[in-house]
């Protein structure tokens, strides 16, 4: 495993583009590295779209009354902020970026397992961004639905949403071979010694997302599809005055979409398990647990969709289920968390900036899961549903979760595939700003929330007025930390010092290998002896 | 999705299970993807089981059947023709997977018939007499027409790989050496045979 990284070749994959020149070389490329980027970079652009549409409805709502839209134009916002960051950043954010960029390193492979049908992905995923986007400014206008699409608006708008539809099933199409590819990666691909239990946790996380990734994406498919039909050929199968369930529509979405929050937030908590360890100096407490804990939450998470319905008008008994389906995701959630507090306990502690990142996911993660079973109880739930309660929450275990690993994951991998470091200093000012203004901003919805502001709305009472007012505060300082956290980034990747061949001290393969690695990763192929967090064997 | 080797890895070795691995995984996504409209079947047959036996009675047994025979010769002939690949009968598989091809435009014949005297009976969704039927008839004739679409577009994508496969078979890229890809193909073929099998019964025969 103790691969000496020749310093000859300071540029690595990046001077390796197999003929190609310019824009060709990255856009036909079959390495994982530069697909890993392109998705990296396009997530990213749709992250600064989507933050965009989020300041723009923060604005919207500093003051009760009509300020800057229309009540229509306010729909299509919080619609494209929902299409643009669920569809286009979050779910396919860290798994396809930096899935893409490390697991295949990480597994000592020199690529994944279908490298075109990898590029195939990302070109669906690419033209399913455009026609999502497309559907803004085409006939119609943009969709006003909220990213769920609920029947039976969505069939009766007139606005583009046959479109977004399309778009929806192509970029889920996308994750599916994404998923297929990693699972037939890490299945068959892994380095000589690599065993089951000897791969990062990251690479698990990966593997148990890519499961629900092929079994959930195919029910999301056939619900736009479904929508789809309903708008174009009039179907009628969600509407009741010719036979149909709309209830049924819902059962369907959430059969997908409730996995999907699992799409989310596996590869995040993998991201923040093969962080802790580093920079805590210590082997990761209970790697077995962690790993279980991954599949158990694919598992787990896949029953109880229809809590997201239980006040749709389902039976008691489908309620009372559901409830309790959903406290058992709790369990294996709550042994991650305890296993990256224990392994920090008496860790010698560097608090380097994805370690920072990495403990802010733990505290905005936790009070997004505690929150969670607020809203899985029933009997809670009937109180704060459809409140901004609600968008608290999830915006505490999406942005507060994925969000914050997919910074972790930049300020810790980055410099290994640029070969360059940022500055730190600057990059500890955007953390603290960021988790500062995210908390200011989130709270206050919660709270709101509490007070019975509903979720959606265009105008409020003028009692909400101080809460949103804060709020929309706190999105500005966000913004601010947001700033200068891609500012620090791109300036120390492009120009930085060079970062070394294992800043960090990591002991899993990508650490291993030179920054920038060459092009098939490893120059021979490494062996593996011990475990991806055995610091003492691997002489750190 | 069948070959796993781009160019600039050429040097290295085919992995043979991997891509069969690949192709098991995407065929359970397109069983799920029919999953929804079995579904949707289920619950709405458990709701209006005297729509679904009237709407049932309507469709035509023998063109139903008669696909069923086509479909599972072509399934037949795509197995014959791996067989056939795997003991270097060239030609002959050839010759098979061009049968297979033939069936599958037949299916699609059968069909485009049978939708046709539907339509022109004027029912097919959204139509006027459709909407004059009971909600149960209306919702069984709607998904029989989704699920029937939505596997025809199978078979019509299955006779494109069909057509694929044997350009490959002609250039010699698929041989006895390396046929993962007709494999595959006919993996992908035996699947549409199957939901077939599912709808054919559903929708034909129990009701």
């Amino acid at each position: 495993m103790n691969q000496t990284a020749s310093s000859s070749q300071p540029r690595g994959f990046w001077e390796a583009p197999g003929g190609r020149r310019g824009i060709g070389a990255w856009v036909f490329s079959t390495d994982h590295k530069r697909i890993g980027l392109l998705y990296f970079y396009s997530t990213l652009l749709f992250f600064c779209v989507g933050a965009l549409l989020g300041l723009a409805l923060r604005l919207e709502l500093f003051a009760p009354g009509a300020d800057f839209f229309t009540p229509q134009q306010y729909n299509a916002l919080f619609t494209l902020h929902g299409v643009v960051m669920i569809f286009l950043f979050i779910i396919p954010g860290i798994p396809a970026a930096f899935g893409n960029l490390v697991m295949p390193i990480q597994i000592g492979a020199e690529d994944v397992a279908f490298p075109r049908l990898n590029l195939l992905s990302w070109w669906l995923y690419a033209i399913g961004a455009i026609l999502a986007l497309t559907s803004l400014f085409t006939a119609g206008g943009a969709p006003d639905t909220g990213w769920t699409f609920y029947v039976p608006f969505s069939v009766r708008t007139t606005t583009n949403v046959s479109l977004a539809t399309v778009a929806v099933f192509i970029i889920g199409f996308s994750g599916i071979l994404t998923g297929l590819n990693f699972l037939v990666t890490i299945h068959r691909m892994r380095a000589p010694g690599m065993t089951w239990w000897r791969i990062p946790l990251f690479t698990w996380s990966l593997y148990a997302t890519a499961w629900v990734q092929v079994l959930a994406t195919p029910v999301l498919g056939i619900t736009v599809l479904l929508i789809f039909a309903e708008r174009v050929v009039g179907s009628g199968l969600f509407d009741p005055t010719r036979g149909g369930d709309p209830i049924m529509y819902q059962h369907l979405f959430w059969i997908y979409s409730h996995p999907a929050v699992y799409i989310m937030i596996l590869p995040g908590m993998g991201v923040i398990t093969d962080i802790i360890p580093v920079f805590a100096r210590k082997p990761v407490f209970g790697y077995k647990a962690i790993a279980i804990s991954s599949l158990a939450i694919a598992g787990a998470g896949s029953v109880v969709w229809a809590h997201h319905m239980t006040t749709s008008g389902m039976s008691d008994t489908a309620v009372l289920v559901f409830s309790l389906l959903t406290f058992l995701v709790a369990i294996p959630s709550a042994v991650k968390v305890f296993n990256w507090v224990a392994t920090l306990y008496k860790g010698s502690i560097s608090l380097d900036p994805p370690l920072l990142f990495a403990l802010s996911f733990i505290f905005l993660f936790s009070i997004g899961g505690l929150t969670g079973l607020v809203l899985g109880a029933a009997a809670t739930d009937v109180h704060v549903h459809d409140t901004y309660f609600v968008v608290g929450h999830f915006h505490f275990v999406m942005f507060g979760g994925t969000g914050f690993a997919y910074f972790a994951a930049m300020h810790y991998w980055l410099p290994k595939i640029y070969g360059r470091m940022y500055n730190k200093k600057a990059a500890v000012w955007g953390w603290a700003l960021m988790t500062f203004g995210f908390i200011v901003l989130y709270m206050s919805m919660m709270i709101v929330g509490m007070e019975g502001m509903p979720r959606r709305y265009y105008d409020y009472l003028p009692k909400f007025t101080f809460w949103n007012q804060l709020a929309t505060i706190g999105s500005w300082i966000l913004a601010c930390g947001l700033i200068i956290t891609f500012v620090n980034i791109f300036r120390g990747l492009f120009k930085g010092e060079a970062a070394g061949d294992n800043p960090w001290g990591g002991a899993s393969l990508e650490w291993q290998t030179s920054s920038p690695p060459p092009l098939e990763n490893f120059v021979t192929e490494p062996e593996v002896t011990h475990g991806p967090y055995d610091f003492k064997k691997a002489g750190l | 999705m069948n070959d796993s080797t781009p160019e600039n890895h050429a040097a290295h070795p085919k992995d043979y299970l991997g891509a069969k691995l690949g192709m098991w995984l995407f065929l359970f996504t397109e069983v799920l993807l029919f999953g929804g409209l079995f579904i949707l079947y289920a619950v709405y047959l458990q709701r209006y089981p005297e729509g679904f036996k009237l709407g049932g009675d309507q469709l035509n047994v023998w063109f139903g059947g008669g696909n069923t025979l086509v479909l599972l010769t072509s399934s037949l002939s795509v197995a014959m023709a791996i067989t056939a690949l795997q003991r270097g009968r060239v030609k002959q598989a050839a010759n098979l997977v061009g049968v297979t091809v033939i069936m599958a435009l037949w299916f699609l014949v059968n069909k485009f018939f049978e939708w046709s005297a539907k339509i022109q009976h004027g029912i097919y969704p959204s139509s006027e007499h459709l909407k004059e039927m009971p909600g149960g008839e209306q919702v069984f004739f709607n998904i029989y027409y989704l699920s029937t679409g939505l596997h025809g577009i199978h078979v019509l994508v299955g006779m494109f790989v069909m057509i694929w496969v044997l350009i490959l078979i002609k250039k010699g890229k698929v041989n006895p050496d390396d046929y993962v890809t007709l494999e595959n193909a006919g993996l992908y073929w035996h699947l549409v045979d199957l939901i077939w099998i599912f709808i054919f019964p559903l929708y034909y025969l129990i009701l």
